[in-house]
């Protein structure tokens, strides 16, 4: 037998041959990634579908995705509007401090979560800043009944915080295609007699959509998941203003291991339909790109 | 960002519509980002210096400091290593699944930090695959520095890959050929080539990865027990003294990490004048 025959049958089963690269990838995603990934959903398929079930629809965990979730839309779609807006003004026109805004955008991604929560709990307690307008007995606060219109450590208090940390992503995704615009297009619209309001609405719009709707998705991803600032500036009572996030930590706090699983699956489920969502958006955005 | 002048191209915008949009746009802004952000410093020091020098006092404050440098020390060139590595892979080459790879690569993202807390919990508790374990070998994973490493690297991944795959594209594989046509090794060409080449996207990225390695909490949270002296980093130095109404103490911790903060967006526009990236996290 010649040598190259004897070599054959290992080389049917040798594994390709990766560079460095390819191997510190791969590995570091499974460390970090794959496996905890794994290890929770398995931990959730050994529960059984009705504990699951039940755990996962509980009164408790349907009130708190109440809360998390159409509070964080509610937040996502204020910063939709309010994002284009910064953007718009950011790219189109000059005005002092331009620069200076411009990278105060950036500071909720900067700032640590938890400082988030402390100060906004501050500025808007019922002597703070903004919450102290809106105390009992004031004149701004007595149109929302004899108690005022108390914000932290209510729901609305957990918007706040919400709006706070999901701002920069609208302005963030428009801006780059509003530079890109071409201003060409909407000459042309006032030149052949679109009023101010028919060019916005028909020529400005429809090609920032797929940017504004991008924004507000990973907005609402990024709502939908925090816990630092929202856990400060929230009471964390059921039914009343308790996020999901905070509630897989109450359960953990009280060795209830199955609750938190659950809540985290549906958690991380939701997370991945929305990272989905999220590249579709994107494509969608880059359609006509070459 | 490059902004075209823009006075000769709109005479059908009115002025007044123009300042009244940067008006309300100005006012947003103060709204909810200015006014709080200068809170942090109003109460840090409105009482004078005194209450933020006591920091310094306190042990418990110091030692928050130094395992918060710490985290950041080992998951931010553990992230960086990485996130050259997936970078490369990325940027250097076609194959099925590409999109996917990009794609799981923002799965840290998109996963809340509590979520990332908890799978690491359930992998590394007593009752996880992988508790067990390390128990045998006494060590300690969960409330303990390692699972709050894995926490901070977990949410910090993808920030150096996703700065870095855009400047690898745009840079081309040319010049790393021609390096390797002329006899230089894989090190060679990484040090002399590449890396100079992709030299300000690595620091912006690095720059993020270590802005949110400090400040993480949510998955910290969930890992470390919170545990004064022990396994306690700055974030969670400020939420503990604000539940123990000891809101001074808070408040002297917070402005650190808000000067952090301010540091890091003064870092990222000079970057972004020099190099004209601007990305979304």
């Amino acid at each position: 037998m010649t040598p190259s025959t004897l070599s054959k049958p290992s080389s049917q089963w040798r594994i390709p041959s990766l560079s460095w690269p390819w191997r510190i990838t791969i590995t570091y995603l499974s460390l970090m990634l794959f496996i905890p990934v794994t290890a929770m959903l398995l931990k959730s398929s050994t529960l059984g579908w009705d504990v699951f079930w039940q755990e996962a629809t509980n009164e408790v965990a349907l009130a708190a995705y109440d809360v998390t979730f159409i509070t964080s839309l509610i937040a996502a779609l204020i910063n939709g509007v309010f994002g284009t807006l910064v953007a718009w003004v950011l790219v189109r026109y000059n005005f002092p401090l331009k620069r200076f805004l411009d990278a105060v955008v950036d500071l909720p991604f900067a700032l640590p979560t938890s400082v988030a929560g402390l100060t906004l709990a501050s500025v808007y307690s019922d002597n703070g800043w903004v919450g102290h307008f809106f105390a009992a007995n004031t004149p701004l606060g007595s149109l929302f009944g004899s108690e005022g219109l108390p914000i932290s450590f209510t729901r609305l208090g957990v918007g706040v915080a919400m709006v706070f940390i999901s701002f920069p992503f609208v302005v963030r995704t428009v801006q780059p295609v509003l530079t890109e615009a071409d201003v060409d297009v909407e000459e042309a619209a006032w030149c052949l007699g679109a009023s101010q309001w028919q060019t916005f609405w028909r020529v400005i719009f429809p090609p920032l959509l797929p940017s504004i709707l991008t924004g507000i998705a990973l907005g609402f991803s990024r709502a939908v998941g925090e816990y630092g600032s929202t856990v400060i500036i929230a009471s964390n009572l059921p039914f009343k203003d308790l996020i999901a996030p905070v509630l897989i930590i109450q359960q953990l706090e009280q060795y209830n291991y199955t609750g938190a699983t659950v809540i985290g699956t549906v958690m991380l489920f939701i997370s991945l339909i929305l990272l989905f969502l999220i590249n579709l958006l994107q494509a969608w955005g880059r359609r006509y790109d070459q | 960002m490059t902004s075209k002048p823009t006075s000769v191209r709109s005479p059908h915008q009115s002025s007044w519509m123009k300042g009244l949009l940067i008006a309300v746009a100005a006012a947003y802004l103060f709204l909810i980002l200015l006014l709080p952000a200068a809170n942090v410093f109003v109460q840090a020091f409105i009482k004078g210096m005194e209450p933020f020098l006591s920091n310094f006092n306190d042990a418990a404050f110091i030692h928050a400091v130094l395992l918060t440098l710490f985290m950041a020390g080992i998951s931010v060139p553990l992230n960086t290593v990485f996130g050259l590595c997936a970078a490369w892979v990325i940027a250097r080459h076609q194959f099925r699944g590409r999109a996917l790879l990009i794609s799981i690569l923002d799965i840290p993202f998109s996963v809340s930090p509590v979520v990332a807390g908890l799978m690491i919990m359930l992998l590394y508790g007593r009752q996880g695959w992988l508790g067990p374990l390390f128990a045998q070998w006494d060590i300690q994973i969960i409330f303990s520095p390692p699972s709050m490493i894995l926490a901070t690297a977990f949410v910090t991944m993808p920030f150096v890959a996703r700065e870095v795959i855009p400047v690898l594209e745009e840079v081309g594989a040319d010049q790393e050929e021609a390096a390797r046509t002329l006899g230089a090794n894989d090190w060679q060409v990484f040090w002399r080539v590449t890396l100079p080449s992709i030299r300000w996207g690595l620091l912006y990225g690095l720059i993020l990865t270590n802005a949110r390695a400090m400040g993480e909490f949510g998955a910290v949270s969930v890992v470390s027990g919170n545990i004064a002296l022990k396994t306690q980093t700055l974030p969670l130095y400020v939420e503990d003294a604000y539940k123990q109404y000891n809101t001074e103490a808070s408040y002297a911790a917070a402005v650190v990490l808000a000067a952090l903060a301010v540091i890091t967006l003064i870092a990222k526009e000079v970057l972004e004048r020099k190099t004209e990236i601007k990305d979304v996290e």
